[in-house]
């Protein structure tokens, strides 16, 4: 068993969010298949709750999608009205997905190595 | 089997790119074979300021940017048989497909044959004991209220030998459903396919969401061409597979990473995604990597659609009130929180009748909430803006508000500057889950 690497989501999983009202989603998924569980095992509801507990999420559910290599969160009441009642400038919550992301994980060293080169494999070079 | 048809996409939202979907078009017609070109500028709001802009204005009340969208694409789309289908009509479908028409002549082109789809505005039937208000039933001035169409409507303009089906509020998933239940034939109750053709419709409505847009990550999720992205094709064949394509010759890019990331785009639950013709479940669905920028999607499975249909209810919001200020340089975010402070004292007085939030922008904003309960890092020197956000429902308490960020530049910390201040009506929203009774869908070809 190799080290393991405390590291943002970031480092693991790309995420997206959408908005309908007052909800938001955001789906998180890995990139690539093998970082898919860690998802599953520690981007918990609880700990996505914590994480917007400055906005009081009433509830958050989790969906799982393991032949998309990702999960649903759907978190109600954290968009302060939504687009059409937040005085924030982001009433959409499109940037939130990177506020998931911050959510610190702990990854086993081989599957850092496999993620990074599944990253690295699809690097553009500028 | 019947041949696939190629959908494509030349918009997701109004205010999206105007150079976008002649690329598009040029390559549906080079692909050969039936297609079909779809239009989604519809948001939440836009159908209420449509319905603001008619007051007292035949002529207004639909996509402002229509005649720019459908000019570089009206001829070749008219000479090749690939029909227009598009939510462009927003509060006033009889307006757009007029301005369609008169494009159409301006352009030496013979005149199309236009449809327009109406029966989504819900006004008339809201006070009916069998609607149902989710939310709770509004207060206030309604504006807008319209039910979210579905597509066999559509299908049936188009068997009417329509080239252009002009919309109001529809399901945006159903702009490319529509096409696909006229081509292939399919029935109400054939919910996988129905169930496939709304996730082919889901993948194009927000555009380039699904082929580069909203999704580069420099380093991480590189996508080529930014300033160019190509616009999102889908092939569907007569059995529900999905094939994601773009544009040729543009920039963008299609992998499994931006399809999955827009089949989840506003899903809640993945079993059950709720549009008029059929609720959609993800959970099987299977992404597959063909070649460059192309993305095979699999296992779409549909259930009975709702008996209700869901309508977006606009009200009168109010006002609100914004305005900015920058600070800069030495101790730059100990002036921004000064500045901030001073505008939280100033606009105590003003009690309830004004709702306001301070952010500073380089230190807490966007992931804060409205009362800054995730509070600011401690950075002394940098680049910082204090924003003040206010709403009132008086537009002169919301004015009041805005003035006092004006104030800071004579009356504020140091080397405060570039301020902005504006003042907007608020749109409000809520739904309602109206019974289908209620609701009569009516396709009407011009002239």
């Amino acid at each position: 068993m190799s080290e393991a690497f405390t590291v943002p989501l970031h480092a693991i999983a790309h995420a997206r969010t959408g908005d309908k009202g007052n909800r938001l989603n955001c789906a998180v998924i890995a990139h690539a298949a093998e970082a898919y569980p860690l998802l599953a095992e520690q981007v918990t509801e609880a700990r996505v709750a914590a994480l917007f507990a400055h906005r009081r999420p009433s509830q958050v559910a989790r969906y799982l999608l393991p032949n998309l290599w990702a999960i649903n969160l759907v978190i109600d009441d954290v968009l302060e009205g939504g687009v059409n009642g937040s005085l924030g400038l982001d009433g959409h919550g499109k940037t939130l997905s990177f506020l998931v992301l911050t959510l610190p994980v702990t990854v086993p060293g081989e599957v850092l190595a496999l993620v990074r080169s599944a990253i690295g494999a699809r690097a553009i070079s500028v | 089997m019947a041949r696939p048809l190629l959908i494509g996409n030349g918009a997701g939202f109004s205010g999206d790119r105007l150079d976008v979907a002649l690329p598009v078009v040029r390559t549906l017609i080079a692909r050969g074979g039936p297609a079909a070109m779809t239009f989604e500028t519809l948001a939440e709001r836009t159908l209420a300021l449509g319905v603001l802009a008619r007051r007292g204005n035949d002529d207004a009340g639909y996509e402002p940017m229509l005649l720019p969208l459908l000019r570089p694409v009206l001829g070749p789309c008219l000479g090749h048989g690939i029909p227009i289908i598009g939510n462009f009509g927003a509060a006033n479908p009889r307006g757009a497909a007029a301005a369609i028409a008169r494009l159409a002549s301006e352009l030496g082109l013979r005149t199309p044959r236009i449809a327009v789809l109406e029966g989504d505005d819900v006004r008339a039937v809201l006070d009916e004991p069998s609607v149902l208000w989710p939310e709770g039933r509004p207060t206030g001035e309604i504006v807008a209220a319209n039910a979210y169409l579905g597509a066999f409507p559509i299908a049936e303009a188009l068997a009417d030998g329509a080239e252009i089906v002009v919309t109001g509020r529809i399901a945006d998933p159903a702009l490319a459903l529509g096409p696909l239940i006229h081509h292939f034939g399919w029935a109400a109750g054939e919910h996988d396919r129905l169930a496939s053709g709304t996730l082919a419709g889901h993948l194009l409505e927000c555009g380039a969401q699904v082929t580069g847009g909203y999704f580069a990550d420099p380093g991480v999720k590189d996508v080529p061409g930014t300033e160019r992205l190509g616009f999102p094709i889908a092939e569907v064949t007569e059995d529900g597979v999905i094939t994601v394509t773009k544009a040729d010759d543009t920039g963008g890019l299609v992998d499994r990473r931006t399809v999955t990331e827009q089949i989840l785009y506003e899903i809640h639950d993945p079993a059950a995604y709720l549009t008029p013709d059929v609720t959609l479940d993800v959970t099987e669905v299977r992404v597959a990597e063909l070649g460059s920028d192309q993305v095979r999607v699999t296992g779409a499975r549909g259930r009975p659609a709702p008996d209700t249909l869901k309508a977006t209810v606009s009200l009168s919001g109010g006002f609100l009130a914004e305005g900015e200020i920058s600070y800069a340089g030495p101790n730059a975010g100990a002036r921004a929180r000064l500045a901030s402070d001073t505008l939280r004292k100033r606009l105590a007085p003003a009690g309830n009748s004004v709702r306001s939030r301070i952010d500073i922008l380089g230190l807490q904003a966007v992931f804060d909430s409205d009362d800054a309960a995730r509070g600011a890092r401690a950075v002394e020197d940098g680049e910082f803006r204090v924003r003040l956000a206010a709403a009132s429902p008086d537009r002169a308490a919301a004015e009041e508000a805005a003035r006092e960020v004006l104030h800071l530049y004579c009356t504020g910390p140091a080397g405060g500057g570039g301020v902005r201040v504006s003042v907007t009506p608020r749109i409000a929203t809520t739904s309602a889950l109206i019974p289908r009774s209620l609701v009569t869908p009516r396709v009407s070809l011009l002239p």
